[in-house]
């Protein structure tokens, strides 16, 4: 009893003492995190369009172009150029050279064709949709299509161009989740527990890629892949809209922190 | 022989720690007023005075720890990295250093995650 007393006043002495002499203050910091790219030869931003994939529920070649103009209008330097959104499926189909697929294909729209060995499009009739991320493989070369680039970024004064490709896939997977049951214990006091649960839960996967290309070469400066997921229990109906928009939310403070420094807030502890 | 050189040794040290504590007491001194011009937002002149902190007082883990903050806060963040990583080898046993640091980790790595090309 004695030396638990003892322990109990020392480690309380301790406290005081320690108390006594250190002197802390919460401070308020902002980190700025640099651009991950130097955008100051651009005044300029189009973004010009994805090719996407996915579920049919959501143009999600649409949405994000609206989306990332209207971030970007509020949280970047460059001016956003307002222009139609380029229909990059059917220009990456364009520009395969003739005689693949058994069809007499389109001339490419503009300079350089990709080698002929390369995989190509699918070419517009029967062409298959894109549906997972294999699809999206041959409209790679799209991308690297300097000539292309070159010939939009003259077309709008030679912008920051970002483009790329969107995949928003429906996904469901079985497996344990935790949740917490409420119940009654034997005084009537409500008691919540966690559990798990095995269930079958389904919700939405996007896989974007950004490609930032510089509209005075047309050569890519910088390209960023992402995956983001969510699951819903099988009550929810979440609207496939709702989850394309809260899975663009999470991707797009670091979409944001390619182009412009962005300010992370925090606290922090000074010492005496 | 043996005796002079510990009488030796005992009088440089009580020589000495009159300068030491002068030295932690001028320090001090930045690093309160470090503190209060930061509060204000001065940040520049608070990087300024821990600075000074840690140059008259290279032992005292406190100054490292508020000049990493003013790194942190600046920008600076490799510089910021390395007034940690003394802070903490100063002090190691210091909780609130640790968790600055452990803050600014999360930010720096997630940083340095990036995965473009």
């Amino acid at each position: 009893m004695t030396a638990r007393i003892a322990a109990a006043a020392v480690s309380l002495g301790t406290v005081i003492v320690l108390s006594g002499c250190t002197s802390f203050y919460e401070i308020p910091i902002e980190t700025p995190i640099q651009p991950k790219m130097d955008v100051s030869p651009f005044q300029r931003v189009l973004i010009a369009g994805f090719v996407s994939g996915g579920s049919d529920d959501v143009d999600t070649n649409l949405e994000t172009v609206r989306l990332l103009r209207s971030q970007l209008r509020t949280k970047s330097s460059l001016r956003v150029i307002e222009a139609d959104v380029l229909p990059l499926v059917e220009m990456a189909r364009d520009q395969q050279p003739a005689g693949t697929n058994g069809e007499a294909a389109e001339p490419p729209q503009a300079g350089t064709n990709p080698p002929a060995e390369r995989t190509n499009p699918p070419a517009e009739h029967g062409a298959a949709p894109i549906r997972e991320e294999k699809d999206l493989e041959p409209y790679e070369t799209l991308f690297a299509n300097v000539e292309l680039w070159k010939k939009i970024g003259e077309e709008y004064q030679n912008p920051l161009i970002v483009t790329g490709t969107i995949l928003f896939t429906p996904h469901e997977r079985a497996g344990f989740v935790q949740r917490e049951q409420e119940y009654f214990d034997a005084v009537g006091r409500r008691r919540v527990t966690p559990v798990r649960t095995y269930m079958q839960r389904k919700g939405f996967i996007l896989r974007p890629k950004f490609v930032f290309i510089d509209g005075r070469t047309g050569t890519t400066l910088y390209s960023e892949s992402f995956r983001e997921e969510i699951l819903y229990s099988p009550q929810n109906s979440t609207p496939a809209l709702s989850s394309y928009f809260e899975l663009m939310d999470r991707l797009i403070p670091s979409f944001l922190s390619t182009l412009s420094t962005q300010k992370i807030r925090g606290a922090r502890i000074l010492l005496k | 022989m043996f005796k002079r050189a510990v009488l030796a040794a005992v009088f440089l040290t009580l020589a000495a720690a009159p300068s030491f504590a002068d030295a932690r007491s001028d320090a001090k001194e930045q690093v309160e007023f470090g503190i209060r011009v930061a509060q204000r937002g001065l940040w520049r002149e608070a990087v300024y005075r821990w600075q000074r902190a840690v140059a008259i007082d290279p032992t005292y883990a406190a100054a490292y720890n508020n000049l990493a903050i003013a790194y942190e806060h600046e920008g600076e963040l490799e510089k910021a990295r390395q007034a940690y990583e003394k802070a903490t080898e100063l002090d190691p046993g210091n909780a609130m250093i640790r968790q600055n640091f452990d803050l600014f980790r999360e930010i720096n790595d997630r940083t340095n995650r990036r995965g473009g090309s």
